[in-house]
């Protein structure tokens, strides 16, 4: 898959990360009634910074992100320098707005809106992809 | 692929909550089951859930059944001196069955498993969605 990655850019890393944090998100739900369980999350734009740092260390993967530098001065501009997205750790746990006596901080209407969340943004991913693909193939038949 | 392990998470979920569905059915059932001794007396069923490591892996745990374990409440203790089954003291010993705690179970685990399975039907759109990704 390394070498389709230009053509779809972000979209790749982020259908992946998307997709672990909806497998973090179905964990919380599966276990709203166990006790002691402390709710997770992905930090999104950590786990995305480190999907994407982890790209472009490797081969030209990623190279969609770049932006082009006609100067050795130019700061190249990659997901770890815009906004200041920092790398900690991609797993934080849940702040329980309504603790319960077991320990448990699992809130099911919360975590159902954020995996309703996430699967939008998959989706919506996935949609970008596809286009991708679509105009690639208008391209390769000329019609 | 590990997109799949959305199901094997939520479908431990879904395992461990019909498991508690029927330990409430098996309750409800045998709550008016009187016994002569207090010791014979039919005990509340209550499952025991743990977050099992292994079902997801890497910090998304599925659930694990530790097991079933007896209620320890003691028995309801009655005066009913023309039961059939009464003591010399003219009691019977009905179960420590709370149906009411037993309903509010019901619903409760009715509506996490509702949770798991709309988890899983979401999780299984997405899948074929990408399956089907270029077509």
């Amino acid at each position: 898959m390394a070498n389709l990655d230009p053509i779809f850019g972000i979209h790749a890393d982020a259908m992946n990360v998307q997709r672990r944090r909806m497998e973090v998100l179905s964990a919380n739900i599966a276990n709203a009634d166990t006790p002691g369980f402390q709710a997770r999350d992905v930090d999104f734009a950590a786990a995305l910074s480190s999907a994407a740092k982890g790209a472009t260390s490797g081969t030209t993967a990623g190279a969609a992100m770049r932006t082009l530098s006609t100067d050795p001065r130019h700061i190249p501009l990659t997901l770890n320098n815009i906004g200041g997205l920092n790398d900690g750790s991609q797993l934080a746990y849940r702040m329980a707005s309504q603790p319960s006596v077991d320990g448990n901080t699992v809130d099911v209407q919360v975590e159902q809106a954020k995996f309703a969340d996430a699967a939008l943004h998959y989706q919506a991913s996935l949609q970008f992809a596809d286009g991708r693909i679509r105009g690639l193939m208008t391209a390769i038949t000329g019609q | 692929m590990s997109s799949f392990k959305i199901f094997d998470i939520a479908g431990s979920a879904l395992s461990a909550q019909s498991l508690r569905l029927n330990t409430v059915a098996s309750n409800l059932a045998n709550a008016d089951a009187i016994s002569g001794t207090a010791d014979g007396a039919y005990k509340a069923r209550l499952p025991m859930f743990k977050a099992a490591m292994e079902a997801g892996g890497n910090g998304t745990p599925g659930v694990q059944v530790l097991g079933v374990v007896e209620s320890q409440a003691p028995a309801d203790k009655r005066y009913e001196p023309g039961h059939p089954l009464a003591d010399a003291d003219g009691y019977v010993f009905a179960p420590n069955v709370n149906v009411v705690e037993e309903m509010v179970n019901m619903i409760s685990a009715s509506r996490s498993y509702q949770s798991s399975v709309e988890v899983m039907n979401t999780a299984k759109e997405l899948a074929s969605r990408t399956l089907s990704l270029g077509r």
